[in-house]
């Protein structure tokens, strides 16, 4: 084995894989035993940050790059002329070791194109991660994508030996879909995942009554979807996020901002901005659904299909529902003290403990490090509070804009010019 | 005004308090060994590090306070923050004047103030699990080396003995001159002064395993493929590894 062209394989799979943009390492449960290598029972750490700000948990590569499809969005597609390269399965197993034991890394993350059909390629993948596990005593965290198609025997004992499992869907509908990738079909995703969730929840009962029962992808499955490549709004993306949130379990969502990668009249053409904002609105609302008890509904609808770009979901919402503010910190619910603009989970829990000693007033929440110039408008600090001024949602949202110093200032300005 | 002289050991502090209520000292400020005084008038008081009385204090602080408030006070020793002993000693004295647990009263600055403290420790912690990067030598020792802000080696030792249980490895502290090494059964600390030339993550030749420099070549490579062009977001990047830390990163040190 040369050790250049292992170099050069590495380069151009990381390189293929980057765009799959799932890195979380955590929730996972698996404890170094015998000695072995690794643990995965903590949270996941980010062991380093690529130059776009983004978290570097896993050796994340594709197995191969050779495909026999042909989707428009995909760098790897088949008509795309580029370089290609495929890992032995040993190859795989030394790198993921190796890069480990020095402390890079989390673990593996390993997608792959298609190669003869998707058997043959799951089949290498849950080899590779049997091998880490049982030859190498290996206790890191592993991601292994399972290809719609494969069998259900394959996806079975790739949830044995991995920590999570995801099927990409990809883009936010059929429709999408039908369109951008022609050899693929909505359906063949949507089984996997069923298929996934059943076990997962199977394995997971079992092992409430027998302690020693396996493990089956035991940090859940998640999937991922390209946004800004086709024309749907944030209105229908969340409703498919919901969807999979509620119906398939999954852990988590990934929102993928389409980086322009080809010259198909399909698609937005070379040249045009990562939508990196409306991606990051769409993170935000998330969030504000799985952990914020939000609801899809409060935060987009028919009549507001799309996310504010300029202020983040919550500030929005806030403004269309000023009739239930403000609320009192000292007596609110934590609930709905989270769904104060500018104070988040952590912040609502640190005013719910130190109301417990002193009745808070607004030096309070400033010394607990509250952004409190932002929340005002929202709040109030039981009786005896000056009634604040009315102000109509447009006044808060423009003080509130002058507040504010977005990362994003210099982008954003152009996107808002387009309009 | 008493000045106390201690050790500047965690024992030796804990020593200090209990001195401070046996012989009733009123307005204290800590020194730690070797540093000077300017307080011209200030009485001194010296400390001799004593485990029965620091015990004590443990013991009186654990009937008043949770498992978590304990360590709090431990690990504001180790943060290094600013007039730390101070902090610390305001904490504990708000503690056993009071006849409730504080530790939650985050209104009150004394409280506060260990709050900050712990939480840059739990950052620089998370930090050192994240930052470490070992190298190979030739007789099978995953070395690293790393300058923390807070002193946190002891904090990260059964994080990497748990994940790294079946190599020998050394994490040595070059700002504090001391390493945690493990020999495949325990961990324990070790003092040793490395070399001055020491001081980066390029490997040395002559004591690394041949594999090392084509694995940190494959992690260099690999760090700059997963970046993506059309996102750069180098504020972004800075501010989740700041500069101080490139020294000792693999993946920033330029291609051999």
């Amino acid at each position: 084995m040369s050790s250049n062209r292992v170099i050069e394989k590495l380069e151009i799979l990381a390189d293929a894989a980057k765009y799959d943009v799932s890195c979380a390492s955590g929730q996972s449960n698996r404890k170094n035993t015998n000695k072995g290598l690794g643990d995965s029972s903590g949270s996941g750490i980010c062991h380093a940050y690529t130059e776009d700000g983004r978290c570097v948990s896993l050796l994340k590569i594709l197995l191969t790059n050779y495909c026999i499809f042909d989707c428009a969005y995909c760098v790897s597609r088949k008509s795309n002329d580029i370089k290609r390269a495929a890992f032995t399965v040993e190859e795989v197993v030394d790198l993921t070791i190796n890069f480990y034991r020095r402390n890079y890394i989390e673990g593996l993350f390993l997608s792959s194109g298609i190669f003869h059909n998707a058997d043959y390629t799951m089949e290498r993948l849950v080899r590779i991660a049997k091998k880490l596990r049982l030859e190498q005593n290996f206790n890191g965290y592993i991601h292994l994508k399972a290809i719609p198609g494969a069998s259900e025997e394959l996806m079975k004992e790739a949830g044995l030996y991995a920590d999570r499992l995801s099927v990409n869907v990809e883009m936010p509908t059929a429709k999408s879909l039908k369109l951008l990738a022609p050899d693929k079909n909505h359906q063949d995703v949507i089984k996997p995942m069923k298929y996934l969730k059943n076990e997962i929840i199977g394995h997971k009962e079992e092992k409430k009554l027998n302690r020693k029962a396996p493990v089956f992808a035991p940090a859940g499955q998640s999937t991922q979807m390209v946004i800004g490549a086709t024309r749907e709004n944030d209105f229908e993306i969340l409703k498919v996020a919901d969807y999979f949130y509620q119906k398939m379990n999954l852990r988590r969502v990934y929102y993928s901002g389409y980086v322009p990668i080809s010259t198909d009249n399909r698609l937005p053409i070379i040249g045009t901005p990562v939508p990196i904002i409306r991606e990051n609105r769409l993170y935000q609302a998330d969030w504000l659904i799985r952990f914020y008890g939000f609801n899809v509904n409060e935060i987009v609808g028919d009549d507001q299909p799309h996310l504010d770009l300029d202020i983040d979901p919550k500030l929005g919402w806030a403004l269309r529902n000023l009739h239930q503010f403000p609320v009192d910190v000292n007596t609110a619910d934590i609930e709905m003290i989270q769904r104060v603009p500018g104070i988040g989970f952590l912040s609502a829990k640190k005013i719910v403990t130190a109301r417990r000693y002193k009745k808070l007033f607004p030096e309070d929440l400033q010394k607990l490090g509250i952004p409190y110039k932002r929340a005002r408008y929202f709040l109030a600090f039981s009786t005896p509070f000056s009634i604040q001024k009315d102000y109509t949602p447009i006044q808060i949202k423009q003080q509130i804009l002058k507040l504010q110093n977005s990362k994003y200032k210099n982008n954003f300005s152009g996107q808002l010019s387009l309009f | 005004m008493t000045t106390i002289i201690y050790d500047g050991t965690y024992q030796g502090w804990l020593t200090a308090v209990f001195e401070i209520y046996e012989f009733k000292l009123k307005e204290v400020e800590f020194v730690r060994n070797q540093s000077t005084t300017n307080s011209l008038f200030a009485t001194k008081h010296y400390v001799q590090s004593d485990e029965t009385k620091a015990n004590r204090v443990l013991k009186g602080l654990e009937k008043k306070l949770s498992k978590q408030g304990v360590t709090a006070i431990y690990k504001t020793f180790l943060s290094e923050v600013d007039q730390s002993d101070d902090v610390m000693w305001r904490f504990v004295k708000y503690v056993f004047d009071s006849t409730e647990n504080i530790e939650n009263d985050i209104g009150n600055s004394a409280v506060w103030d260990v709050k900050k403290a712990v939480k840059k420790v739990r950052r620089e912690t998370h930090r050192m699990k994240a930052f470490v990067r070992f190298q190979l030598t030739k007789d099978d020792l995953y070395y690293a080396i790393v300058e923390p802000d807070c002193d946190v080696l002891p904090l990260i030792m059964n994080h990497f003995k748990n994940r790294f249980a079946d190599q020998r490895w050394l994490i040595y502290d070059a700002k504090r001159k001391y390493g945690i090494y493990y020999d495949l059964e325990t961990v324990r600390i070790v003092e040793i002064n490395f070399q001055a030339n020491v001081n980066s993550s390029k490997p040395l030749m002559e004591i690394s395993d041949e594999r090392e420099e084509f694995y940190q070549t494959l992690w260099r490579r690999y760090f700059n493929s997963v970046n993506i062009k059309a996102r750069t977001n180098m504020k972004l990047h800075i501010q989740h590894m700041p500069k101080r830390y490139w020294k000792y990163l693999t993946e920033k040190y330029p291609d051999l």
